[in-house]
């Protein structure tokens, strides 16, 4: 395949993602889409270290680091959602709802 | 048409379908469903770019923990009580618009690439286990055991904010 196909998915995922963060209110919803374009970008930095172990030179020596880059990305995004989670968790406990627009005032 | 273009064809067809599914959802729980569709899809690209290492690791992260707990948090939720207030329609085709907008910046910006036919090469040995061992508890040693740190303050940070206060007089 070409890199262009991977780059052109990772785009449409993208997009997704940001159109769903935009329209929808559910703060579940919104959280799954930023989750999605976390994943889009994820998916370009492996295809973009395939490609340069696959052309060779100087850049296939530390192509390998990207795939390493993706592992900590999905590290810090398990941590990321377990403190997001929590934060929804208790604002439906605060204001009985999880509509982002109960969120425009930090106090009470 | 060669194997791998073909998984290659139908698997980005099922990502993207299920993306929309992801966005255009009602009901949260389908939109959780559809979340795991896309991550399988991704740990498929991952492994015709002979990443194996990352497609379990995916798998294993994201379809099966993550998504466990988008799952308990939405049961948790009881969102029969209150639905959705439909967003106003000017707001959300403002949304589309500016995503679409977006998408079709990205692609045109990056279509006249002089890179963009390179071909990836199949049967490369960088993405499995062994090569990928190596390298991240030799050099990345150090972000690695403090990543082990960040879990720990989120795992207290998560318990601090769930925890339930204390009724107080307001």
């Amino acid at each position: 395949m070409e890199i262009k196909w991977y780059i052109f998915l990772s785009i449409a995922l993208f997009s997704i993602g940001v159109v769903g963060a935009l329209t929808r209110r559910n703060s579940i919803i919104v959280f799954m889409c930023i989750e999605l374009m976390l994943n889009s970008v994820n998916l370009l930095l492996v295809a973009f270290s395939k490609m340069h172990i696959s052309t060779g030179g100087p850049a296939a020596f530390g192509a390998i680091n990207a795939q390493i880059f993706v592992f900590f990305i999905m590290i810090v995004a398990a941590a990321e959602v377990s403190v997001g989670l929590a934060i929804i968790v208790m604002m439906y406990r605060n204001t009985k709802s999880i509509d982002i627009n109960f969120l425009n005032r930090l106090k009470n | 048409m060669a194997t791998t273009q073909f998984l290659f064809w139908f698997l980005s067809v099922l990502a993207i379908l299920a993306a929309i599914g992801v966005v255009a959802t009602k009901n949260p729980i389908y939109g959780v469903l559809w979340l795991i569709v896309v991550f399988f899809c991704i740990s498929g690209f991952y492994v015709l770019m002979n990443a194996q290492f990352l497609a379990i690791v995916n798998l294993i992260v994201y379809a099966g923990a993550i998504m466990v707990l988008f799952t308990f948090v939405v049961m948790f939720i009881n969102l029969n009580e209150h639905p959705e207030i439909p967003k106003n329609i000017y707001v959300k085709a403002a949304g589309l618009i500016a995503g679409l907008c977006l998408m079709i910046v990205l692609i045109g910006a990056l279509s006249t690439s002089a890179e963009n036919n390179t071909k990836l090469a199949i049967g490369t040995t960088a993405g499995l286990i062994k090569s990928l061992g190596n390298v991240l508890f030799s050099e990345y040693v150090v972000p690695f055991e403090i990543s082990s740190v960040l879990f720990l303050s989120a795992m207290i940070g998560a318990v601090i904010i769930g925890k339930r206060e204390k009724e107080q007089a307001v």
